[in-house]
Order: C-alpha cells, then structure tokens, then sequence
C-alpha cells in the first residue's frame, strides 16, 4: 500500500473519532463533565442498528434512524438519572459516576446480546469500491464515513452559530451563571447537548463498525478513549477543535500502525498527545483558559 | 405599591452565614441604592433575589409573586432583570449575540429592541459584529446593560455598575440609569460609589457584615454623620 491509501484510511477512521469527540466536546463545554460513558453509548448505538437490520429485517436507513433515537433517549435518561442529581458536587464524583455509567451499558449489553462477536455487516455492503491509479482503493465506507462527517460538522458549527438554541449553547457554555440571568434554562440545555451528542454517537457507531465489523459490549471503549484523546489533542469544548483531533488522531494511529508498530499504535498515538499538550496546553484550537479569580 | 419585598431572609455560603436577616422593599418606580463596604453581602442579596442563591430562610417577593425557591431562569420572564458583578457579558460571542441572548426570552429578536438599546449606547452599534471580549472596560459595561434591557424588564439590579471606570464614564452610566428610570424602569442599585448613589436614590439602604444597619432618603443618608465617615470620607 501506498502512502496515499494509509492517508485515505487515516482520514476515515478519523472521521469516525471526530464525530464521536464532538460529543464528548460538547458536554465537556456545556456541562462541565467528561461523559466516559460515552464510548459506550456507541456500542448501543450498533447494536441497535444490528438488530433492527438483522433482526427485524428492515432496511439500513431504519436501523440507522432507529439507533439514533434509542441512544438520544438513551443520553438523555443517563444525563437526568446519574448526571443531574450530582449537579454542583465535585467533579470528581460525577467522573467516577460516568465510569459506572460506562460499565453499566457494557454489562447490560452483555445480558441483553451477550458476549459472544456479532459480524457486523456494512451498510453500504453494495457500494463498490473506487479505484483510482490503479493502486488507490476507495471503499463505500469511506465514502459515506466522510460524507456523513463533514455534513455532521457543517450542520453542528451552522447549529452553534446562526440558532436561537445553538447561540444559547455557547453562552450557558461561557457563564452558566450569566445565561441563567437571560432566561436560558440551564437544564434543558444540557438535556439537549446530551440528546445531540448521542445521536452523533449512534451514527458514529454504525459507521465504525461498517469499517471494522465486529460488535461486542467492548466495542466502544476503546475508540472512546481514542476520541476522547482527540477532543483533548484538538482543545476540549471547541467544536472546530475535536473535529481536527479526530482526524489527526486517525491519520496518526493509522501510519504509526503502517511503519511502525501495530501492537505500540495506541502508545505512540498517546506519546503524540503528551507532546502537543506539552507545546500547547489548551490543545490545537483550545482558548487558553484563564482560571477564575 | 411594592414590587419586591425582602423579609428576613439568611443566607448561607456552605457554613459561612453571610446574609443575617435582611428585609427591605422596593417600590414600583423608585431608584433604591444598597450601599455597604467589601464583603457586607450586597451581592450575595442581589444573586438571592435573582434566584441564583436561595435563602435558608425568608421570603422575597416580587410584584405579589412569592419567588423565594424559584429557579433563576423563570425570573427574567417575571420582569426582573440583574446586570451582575464584573458584567458577566459573553466575552466569546459578538455584541449582537449577545444582544439576541438579553432577548432569548422572547424567541425571535424585535429590531426596535436593538435600535433602542442603540439609541442609549451609539457606541455598540458601531461594535456589533465586534467580540465582546475585545471592548473596552466602558463599553462592556454598556453592553451589560444593554442586554438586560433588551427584555423590557420592570425592575433592574444593578451590581456596581461604575466599577473600575473612569470619571466621565461613571457619570454617563448614572445619566442612563436616572433616563431608565424617567422611561419607567424600577432600579435596585448596589454600589461602592455611594456619593453618587445617593445622588440618586429615591431611598437607601446600608449594609454592614450581612446585616442592614441604616436605611433612608438618599438625601438624608447622604447627610448622616455615619453614611459620611464610613462611606463618603468623611
Ligand atoms: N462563593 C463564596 N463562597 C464563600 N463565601 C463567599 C462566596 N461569595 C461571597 N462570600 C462571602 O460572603 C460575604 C458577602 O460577599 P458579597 O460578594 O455579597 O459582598 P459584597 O458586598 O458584594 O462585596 P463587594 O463590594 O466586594 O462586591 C463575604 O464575606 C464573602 O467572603
Ligand atoms: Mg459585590
């Protein structure tokens, strides 16, 4: 394989940890928290899908539209059962809250599916590959993995930009305070970001495991974490910014594991990490924040 | 008639009792100024009534509406409207959003609201598409102000609105408050600037270690022997 065909790879997986550190992004940015149940919400997000296609024997677009209505519920319930109540507490509790979230949804879907790998199949199973000079392979999933990405990211940086809801989202983002102060109520606003950031989730599962097919309660810790890292890498609570750590992150992982190592990727991909934070400790589009006095 | 009235409320930052029984009132079309020295709990009363803090104990009550529990953002709706502490504007977003947020209350963003905020403070209208946070200490002042207004409110807290201006600012900021008040607004002040405030006030209240010791006319206050030793010198 060429360089180009690793760049392509790169971008795609990218784009699949972009959209998935958009949500963790977002509630960072609006509600103060890291939501590590959020890699799990994926997970459910695939399944669902799965057994929509599989089970009931509908078509991909309903079990992609379904699974995004589950995890949106799914978020929101999570958000207003164990996030809501510790509002005001230590940060502390409510991460040590979000991780038993996390281990809840993993072995929840381990009574509900089992342990056992389910294959996968790709929604775009029927799309053809793209050729191009002859060496260069371009899959229906990528495709349709960055399509749906860049359209995601127009829509959200249009959403936070030009919409009564979106503006309100960045000002309870600010100053949750001061936004009280305009009316703005900061629950439902927080509702809402859960809401969005699990439908993104949902879709970023489905096309995660159209590109690698095989589906376990496990599935999405991992490329939670590795999201999460972006969101981190691109400036937690900057949309622009988990969108760029995404890709990077991907593009980084897939060449670390091309001339590299394939066992060493996730540490190399952190060693990359450690040192841009160390250059740039608010992350690549991060504000540098001032503490508060 | 009064608009708000304040009974015996205490309030509480964790086990530090910072507010010990205040009760005052204002009334519909007054200009009422708090006036205390650092730390005596003007702020602290000012967040109570905004629903921001609640009191342990007490009741404030807002044009016949017990609001003592209500949540902060079902305030705004009710016609009470604070520019708080150190402005607190959206220093990420622009002048017009956060204009469009004074107003988020109202859903859609009437431009009579703007030109009228325009019309107090020329100066924001040239800033609009401007990043708050790139004001000047002045101007972000006016902005503050400027969005609390965009909601039409009936009664508007203001917490020290002349901090850290100049002269000339700070008398241009007091005209604006005394033209609110001819358009109809009913105005709770909080200040450092007690000469000023007095100036002003139809009444007065000072505050000393969360408890209120003097209340008056402004001008009487402005004429007690102790409102002149502690807070006009001498
Ligand atoms: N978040 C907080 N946690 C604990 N104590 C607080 C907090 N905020 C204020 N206090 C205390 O409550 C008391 C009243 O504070 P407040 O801010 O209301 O004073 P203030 O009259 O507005 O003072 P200033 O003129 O300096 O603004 C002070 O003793 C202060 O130390
Ligand atoms: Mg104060």
């Amino acid at each position: 394989m060429n360089i180009l065909q690793y760049l392509i790879n790169g971008i795609s997986i990218g784009s699949v940890y972009a959209i998935i550190a958009l949500g963790y992004t977002m509630v960072y940015g609006i509600a103060k928290m890291l939501n590590f149940a959020h890699g799990d919400v994926i997970m459910v997000g695939a399944y669902i899908c799965y057994c929509v296609t599989v089970y009931l024997g509908l078509p991909v677009l309903a079990g992609v539209l379904l699974s995004m209505v589950v995890c949106t519920v799914l978020g929101i319930t999570i958000e207003g059962l164990a996030y809501k109540p510790l509002r005001g507490t230590p940060s502390l509790a409510v991460l040590i809250t979000a991780i038993g979230v996390s281990y809840f949804l993993q072995n929840a879907a381990q009574l509900i599916w089992s342990s056992n790998p389910k294959s996968f199949t790709s929604i775009v199973s029927n799309m053809k590959p793209l050729h191009l000079f002859g060496s260069l392979t371009i899959t229906g999933e990528v495709i349709v993995t960055v399509a749906v990405s860049v359209v995601i990211m127009i829509g959200l940086t249009w959403f936070t930009s030009s919409t009564r809801i979106g503006k309100s989202m960045r000002a309870v983002s600010e100053d949750r305070d001061a936004a009280q102060l305009m009316g703005i109520n900061v629950n439902r606003t927080i509702s809402i970001t859960f809401a969005i950031g699990s439908a993104l989730a949902a879709v970023a599962g489905v096309l995660m495991c159209s590109s690698i097919p095989v589906l376990m309660p496990t599935t999405g810790s991992m490329p939670g974490i590795r999201a999460f890292t972006a969101a981190v890498f691109g400036g937690i609570g900057s949309i622009p910014g988990a969108m760029l750590g995404g890709i990077l992150l991907g593009i980084i992982e897939t060449f670390a594991k091309a001339y590299l190592s394939t066992q060493f990727s996730d540490a190399i991909v952190f060693g990359v990490l450690i040192i841009i934070l160390l250059v740039k400790p608010a992350g690549l589009l991060g504000k540098q924040v001032q503490e508060k006095v | 008639m009064s608009m708000l009235k304040i009974e015996d409320i205490h309030v509480y930052y964790g086990a530090i009792h910072a507010i010990k029984g205040v009760s005052f009132e204002v009334n519909e079309g007054e200009i009422v100024a708090l006036i205390g020295a650092n730390g005596a709990g003007k702020s602290t009363i000012l967040k109570t009534i905004s629903g921001l803090m609640h009191p342990r104990q007490g009741t404030i009550n807002f044009c016949g509406e017990n609001i003592t529990h209500t949540e902060a953002c079902k305030l705004l709706p009710k016609g009470l409207a604070q520019v708080p502490e150190g402005r607190r504007i959206f220093l990420q977003m622009t002048v017009q959003e956060n204009l469009e947020m004074g107003a988020f209350i109202k859903k859609t963003v009437n431009p009579d609201d703007l030109d009228m905020v325009f019309q107090y403070f020329p100066r924001l209208q040239e800033r609009r598409k401007q990043v708050a946070g790139t004001l000047s200490g002045g101007e972000q002042q006016m902005l503050a102000m400027s969005r609390a207004l965009m909601s039409h409110p009936k009664l508007m807290m203001l917490d020290e609105p002349s901090m850290g201006l100049a002269p000339i600012l700070v008398d241009q900021i007091f005209d604006i408050i005394k033209e609110l008040h001819k358009a109809g607004t009913t105005i709770l002040l909080v200040e450092q600037n007690a000469r000023k405030a007095l100036q002003i006030a139809d009444r007065a209240y000072v505050l000393e270690t969360g408890k209120i010791t003097l209340s008056g006319t402004g001008a009487e206050l402005a004429k007690s022997d102790e409102v002149r030793k502690a807070y006009l010198g001498g």
